[in-house]
């Protein structure tokens, strides 16, 4: 199978539904003439034109509603926030707004709109550059959430996101677009809210998603080789809608589960995850659940900080030594 | 007003009908059957209807919590209104959006907007969309003189004059940013010299005359469909009621709201029809017959119209 970076796979799958469906429409800060910070959207000014890859201002909660506006009559509007970190900014556009039209109007009106962004740390953005907001989506309703992360699933997912007709955050991570990966030939899509074993395994098991998935897969290798340990390592993909059925299926075999996001820990999707297995699966569990996740501090510039602060694969490793020692 | 006297008229009518809404909301609200938020827009009907009947029935529109106003004027179903207010599974929204957010894109009512400011981006948006589509409509936002003071406001006219959006900016200048005077939240000589920093085009207009407030939009929807780009209209109006049943009012004297009670826009276009069309006082009675039978009916329908099932509260969400 052909190898392509997470950024190339997620042009393609622009490309491709911008082929098919005219009424899908990218506008944002510097997504047309310089092709977007991240690449993602190199060219496609070129070949779509400036009405449907449109350049805006720096103005997050003006362009996000008007993808409201949009979405309300009959387009498809996928903004492009720059930093997750600026969905604050538009705060009142992503969550009063785009989430509750649906509801507020009885079923009459629907916000189809992918908001697309990448998140996360790793690289000494600070503070306000690398946080991680998928709970925030997951907590108040009306959007699905999706995280991918390989190229594969970024295509698959992102072309299913844009034939939803709910409103999507679709959450790439800004240390993801050079990683590459196998991407099938031709046509296919991923459906949303279906997590998907990305390491099978005995001893226990591992949910991640987004970046964090890769660190999971490098602790699930180390804990095989240094200590015997079988690890399966379930990639849950999008948090909304979440897929428990995946993980009990897991539990099942494994009946000890660890978590590991790299955002924050306190009512992380981490939480969540585990308060819907003990709900659906206590009995399964032969251990407490494991949590690995970010500190509950702002994430430092500093590289030996940053990385006490966000969970790197050793403490996913000490995290499964500890819960596998409970036993 | 030199407008046709069938315009007029219906006008007058859309006029009546709104405030004979709000006056039985009042009413309503009283006696508990009206729950939560509501905010009674009499006093500013000629904004409304001059507004709506300005711009064709497939035109969009956005506008506030204070909004019946403008929905009634654009020709919302009115005892679907009516059963929205009372909660029930036949309104608007199925008594899921209550008082401040009917929404019926059938009329393109994009809804009101509980949040200031809120729908004037969701207007642009709407207004780029027609723009793309070259169909030829334009999008209407209403907002009060509070708006004019939020982030999301200034964006949205901004990236609107920036790409010459088909959109008509009817700023509600009633004085009071909900209880603050509007000298006390922005240092404006007026309101719409908030468009000369867009480079955008501005009328003030005196928003307790219909016919003003109609010819002001009128233009400006001309202008919007002809590729003109967007008009800011200012029109001065007042409202007569609180902010929210309840308002002590103890923002504004008695003598103000006595001195603006004299400049009801209802009365004054009625005082026109009388003078200057001869429309009889038995003519004007039968309009406002029409319009009570009109409004007890919504409101029978209302009452006798069941609550939502439990169950509906978890329908029109995902799709």
């Amino acid at each position: 199978m052909r190898e392509l970076t997470y950024t190339q796979a997620l042009r393609e799958a622009l490309t491709e539904e911008m082929e098919r469906d005219p009424s899908i429409i990218l506008l944002g800060e510097d997504i047309g003439a310089y092709g977007g910070v991240f690449r993602v959207t190199e060219g496609l000014l070129a070949k779509f034109g400036p009405e449907r890859v449109r350049d805006t201002p720096i103005s997050e909660a003006g362009f996000i509603g008007m993808g409201v506006g949009l979405a309300m009559t009959g387009k498809r509007p996928v903004p492009e926030l720059m930093f997750m970190d600026f969905a604050l900014v538009a705060a009142d556009s992503i969550w009063n707004q785009a989430a509750k039209m649906r509801a507020m109007s009885g079923g009459r009106v629907k916000v189809p709109m992918v908001i697309r962004t990448q998140q996360g740390g790793g690289r000494g953005n600070g503070a306000q550059h690398s946080q991680s907001f998928e709970a925030l989506f997951t907590h108040i309703p009306g959007f699905k959430v999706v995280l991918p992360a390989t190229p594969a699933d970024a295509k698959g997912l992102l072309k299913s996101a844009l034939r939803d007709e709910n409103p999507v955050m679709f959450i790439e991570h800004k240390l993801l677009y050079n990683t590459k990966g196998p991407v099938p030939d031709g046509e296919y899509t991923i459906p949303l809210g279906v997590a998907d074993v990305k390491r099978e395994g005995r001893d226990l098991t591992i949910v991640s998603y987004s970046r964090q998935l890769l660190f999971a897969l490098e602790a699930a290798e180390t804990l095989q080789k240094e200590h015997g340990i079988s690890a399966e390592v379930i990639d849950l993909r999008c948090t909304v809608p979440m897929d428990i059925e995946t993980i009990v299926r897991s539990l099942r075999k494994t009946h000890r589960l660890l978590i590991t996001h790299e955002a924050h820990a306190s009512c992380g999707v981490g939480a969540e995850i585990a308060m819907r297995v003990m709900e659906t699966a206590f009995d399964e569990l032969d251990a407490p659940i494991m949590r690995v996740a970010g500190l509950d501090v702002p994430i430092h510039v500093s590289k030996t900080l940053e990385e006490v602060v966000l969970p790197q694969p050793a403490a996913i490793v000490r995290g499964a030594l500890r819960l596998m020692n409970g036993k | 007003m030199s407008l046709p006297k069938d315009l007029l008229l219906s006008m007058y009518e859309r006029m009546v009908l709104i405030r004979a809404f709000e006056e039985a909301c009042v009413q309503l609200y009283m006696e508990k059957e009206i729950r939560g938020s509501f905010h009674p827009c009499v006093g500013q009907e000629a904004t409304a209807v001059g507004a709506c009947f300005a711009i064709n029935p497939d035109d969009y529109m956005t506008c506030t919590y204070r909004g019946h106003g403008a929905c009634i004027a654009k020709g919302i179903d009115v005892n679907a209104a009516m059963a929205e207010m009372l909660g029930r599974k036949t309104g608007i929204s199925k008594g899921k959006g209550g008082s401040m957010h009917w929404t019926d894109p059938s009329i393109g009512l994009l809804g009101e907007n509980a949040i200031v400011a809120a729908g004037v981006p969701i207007a642009a948006g709407a207004a780029l969309s027609a723009q793309m589509d070259r169909n030829g409509r334009v999008a209407l936002t209403i907002f009060g003189d509070g708006a004019i003071n939020q982030g999301a406001f200034h964006e949205a006219l901004n990236m609107a004059q920036l790409w010459k959006l088909p959109l008509i900016l009817l700023c509600e200048n009633n004085l009071y940013a909900e209880m603050t005077p509007l000298a006390k939240s922005n240092p404006l000589a007026q309101v719409a010299d908030r468009a000369k920093g867009y480079n955008m085009r501005a009328m003030v207009v005196d928003g307790n005359d219909v016919c003003a407030v109609y010819e002001a939009v009128r233009e400006a929807a001309r202008l919007a469909r002809a590729g003109e780009g967007p008009t800011f209209i200012e029109a001065r109006t007042y409202r007569l009621l609180g902010h929210m049943i309840g308002d002590s009012e103890s923002y504004r004297t008695k003598e103000e709201v006595a001195a603006w009670r004299e400049r009801d826009p209802i009365k004054r276009l009625r005082a026109h029809l009388a003078q200057a069309e001869g429309v009889s006082e038995a003519e004007f009675d039968a309009i406002h017959a029409r319009v009570s039978r009109q409004i007890e009916a919504a409101v029978k329908f209302a009452k006798e119209s069941p609550y939502p099932d439990p169950e509906e509260a978890y329908t029109d969400f995902w799709i």
